[in-house]
């Protein structure tokens, strides 16, 4: 009893074989659209590599591009055996072939499925890679003599301006770091000397922050310095200011602009997934009912497609079967070699009672 | 003695036709490039309106816009009629109209090379724009509690951090307004009242810049206020620093930015009008050959083409005679002193008899 069989004249089989070429080419397509998508998730990562600590969330995009290459070829494959399914001395070459591409075109499916897990599942990764990242950004924003940290500055600022973010978590973050080079101080100042000596480590401490944590959308000029002090500026509240600098962090702000992206990216993937597994429900069907047709005595006459040969129970117990089978012939069986070896002598005395002539009487 | 005569056999006068119809197609997609790129150019200008005062310079994408839907139309036209000048029974339809379509074409070449000029000479239309908009911009910057001009601050500030500049000429213009709104500044301190008295107009005016023109490439945190106060500022010499804040005015950054699109769109449309002036010339050797041909009456024989039938002075000499003939016949006619009523013999055939004929006596008299 087959699964989900199918009558197929030949006219059918034809409209089939066409419908399912152009739909293997449309796979191509979004094989390629797939493989695109990935190299534009990794380039978006690797414009910012310098904020983030570890590359983990690189998996996705490298996963995209694999899927999206293998996708390519085999359905590239798949339109070939299409063009070659309804010439009977052509399509035999093929069957080989087909088992293993169905293997491929499921794990090709199940990939892409992983890559949508993944993408939800590498935010917390994500999230602590940048949190470290720029952690490490900020310490070193002020050594721009330093060479291998001397873009830190310049990186960070534009990375405040562009995703208009401040700090790690928030503004704050700038008041607990040293972000003003000792280069610009002037050690001789009284009110320098204080500050170095009110903190454990001789920093110097300021409730400022960098002109790149400025709001463009505020109606008063930017105010830098003396955050904290409602006094220091006129008609000023600290608590109650929020449009002077700008309020997100900027781990907050990548981790969303990075899950968007890759949020936006899953319907295409999924929609790929049902393209994909409808290349490979078509493409058996295809395979049985033209196996079927070439049984035939008449080869133009009716055949029937299925999924499976017997019902799924069935057939997995044939396939388990065949699996032992295999497994029993590649073991090197004592008992069997031992008979073997016995019936060997058996043999050879009996062609040797052959050959030697009884003796004459 | 024609212009550029050149023989054609009957294969070449189709091959020409053949290469006239591509090429036609060719120019339809050109005439689309021209008509988005007016349409680019225009879409930029309005998105920096508020920088601009008000000038008149949406005239070159609107002209661009208008050259790119005529040369479509034209180009699907000769399209049309390249396509039939293969088969000369359908050549006859577009006898008639090849010769003004031709004149009209040339019209529209120049029209187009006027719009490649055009391109070119915007630039000092835009810079006096540029300038007189930024220093309006920069003059209202304060004022983000007045509706119409509150956006201008938030305008300003972006464009000094997209476009690398600070100021109109430079950042010293900000040092000649007040860019702090009154709202902000505390009357009842000194410092403040003796900034306002210090100047005849009463402005806060300060030798500091808003933080957008900060430079990002600076080794140093930014350095925004008494900028021109070495002694303020640690390490610090105000002459020799140029990496502080950015050095380039906007109005600079912004005619750069525009003229770079003005250029490209300039060359694009050169090379337009190049090749609708050579798919021109194809349209006319195929014109004046097959009217040739059809003189000839031969379908399949060799006939002449040329630009001009005549040398240029006497084309030239003729179409202004056709010129004044055509003004001449609605004047009177002026021969006999312009007097219409003299008499003038009359040259009728028509004989009615002599004059002076006796009238018949009576037959009767009682």
């Amino acid at each position: 009893m087959a699964l989900l069989k199918m009558k197929f004249s030949q006219q059918r089989r034809v409209r089939l074989a066409q419908g399912l070429w152009l739909l293997s080419w449309l796979a191509v397509m979004c094989g390629a659209f797939i493989f695109c998508l990935g190299v534009y998730l990794k380039i978006e990562l690797l414009r910012r590599d310098e904020v983030m600590e570890d590359t983990d969330i690189h998996a996705v995009p490298n996963l995209l591009m694999l899927v999206g290459l293998a996708s390519i070829g085999a359905n590239w494959v798949a339109s070939r055996v299409c063009q070659d399914s309804l010439d009977a001395s052509r399509f035999p070459r093929w069957k080989v072939l087909l088992l293993g591409w169905y293997a491929v075109a499921v794990l090709l499916c199940c990939l892409l499925l992983a890559v949508v897990v993944l993408s939800y599942a590498l935010q917390g990764r994500l999230e602590e890679s940048l949190k470290v990242g720029l952690r490490n950004g900020i310490r070193f924003y002020k050594d721009t003599d330093v060479p291998g940290r001397c873009f830190q500055k310049e990186t960070i600022d534009r990375l405040q301006m562009e995703f208009r973010c401040c700090g790690n978590n928030n503004f704050k973050d700038w008041f607990e770091i040293q972000w003003v080079s000792n280069r610009y101080l002037d050690f001789t100042s009284q009110e320098v000397k204080d500050r170095i000596r009110s903190n454990v480590d001789g920093r110097y401490l300021l409730d400022g922050v960098p002109f790149s944590c400025c709001n463009p959308a505020s109606p008063r000029p930017c105010l830098q310095n003396q955050l904290t002090d409602s006094r220091a500026h006129y008609n000023y509240e600290y608590q109650s200011e929020e449009l002077n600098l700008y309020s997100r962090g900027c781990r907050q702000a990548l981790t969303d602009y990075y899950m968007g992206l890759m949020n936006s990216t899953g319907p295409g993937v999924l929609s790929v997934i049902l393209i994909q597994l409808s290349v490979l429900l078509s493409m058996r069907y295809l395979q049985t009912a033209v196996d079927g047709a070439m049984a035939l005595e008449s080869p133009e006459g009716e055949s029937e497609g299925y999924i499976l040969e017997k019902d799924v129970k069935a057939t997995y117990a044939e396939v388990k079967a065949k699996a032992l089978d295999l497994l029993k012939f590649a073991q090197v069986d004592p008992a069997s070699e031992v008979a073997g070896a016995e019936e060997g002598e058996k043999a050879a005395e009996a062609s040797a009672k052959a050959a030697t002539p009884p003796p004459a009487s | 003695m024609a212009v550029l005569k050149v023989k054609f056999t009957k294969t070449r006068r189709d091959k020409l036709a053949q290469i006239l119809w591509i090429l036609n197609w060719i120019s339809v997609v050109t005439g689309v490039i021209l008509f988005s790129l007016g349409l680019f150019l225009k879409v930029e200008l309005k998105k920096r309106e508020e920088l601009m005062a008000e000038k008149d310079i949406q005239y070159v994408p609107n002209m661009l816009i208008a050259v790119g839907l005529i040369a479509c139309i034209i180009n699907f036209l000769g399209g049309k009629i390249c396509y039939d000048c293969v088969d000369s029974t359908k050549f006859l339809r577009w006898k008639l109209i090849m010769l003004p379509y031709i004149v009209c074409t040339f019209f529209f070449t120049l029209c187009v090379l006027v719009g490649a000029l055009m391109c070119y000479s915007m630039h000092w239309e835009l810079e006096e724009a540029l300038n007189l908009g930024l220093m309006q911009a920069m003059r209202f910057y304060k004022d983000t509690d007045m509706p119409g001009r509150c956006f201008l601050k938030h305008t300003v500030d972006t464009l000094q951090i997209q476009f690398q500049c600070c100021g109109n000429s430079g950042y010293k213009d900000w040092f000649q307004i007040q860019w702090i709104s009154n709202r902000y500044l505390d009357m009842s301190k000194k410092e403040v009242i003796d900034r306002l008295r210090s100047n005849v107009e009463g402005k806060y005016l300060m030798d500091g810049v808003p933080f957008s023109c900060c430079n990002i490439d600076s080794p140093r945190p930014c350095i925004q206020q008494q900028i021109t106060n070495n002694s303020a500022h640690f390490n610090y010499e105000h002459q020799t620093e140029d990496q502080n804040l950015w050095m380039k005015g906007c109005r600079q950054a912004l005619l750069e930015y525009y003229t770079h699109i003005m250029q490209s769109i300039g060359l694009t449309v050169l090379i337009t009008w190049l090749f609708e002036l050579s798919v021109l010339t194809g349209v006319r050797y195929l014109q004046t050959s097959l009217e040739n041909m059809l003189r000839q009456g031969d379908p399949d024989s060799e006939s002449d083409g040329w630009l001009l039938e005549n040398s240029f002075m006497e084309t030239a000499r003729t179409n202004l005679s056709i010129i004044k003939s055509l003004g001449k016949s609605n004047q009177i006619n002026t021969a006999n002193n312009g007097d219409p009523n003299i008499d003038v013999p009359s040259t009728s055939k028509a004989h009615y008899g002599p004059d002076n004929v006796p009238p018949k006596e009576k037959m009767e008299t009682s």
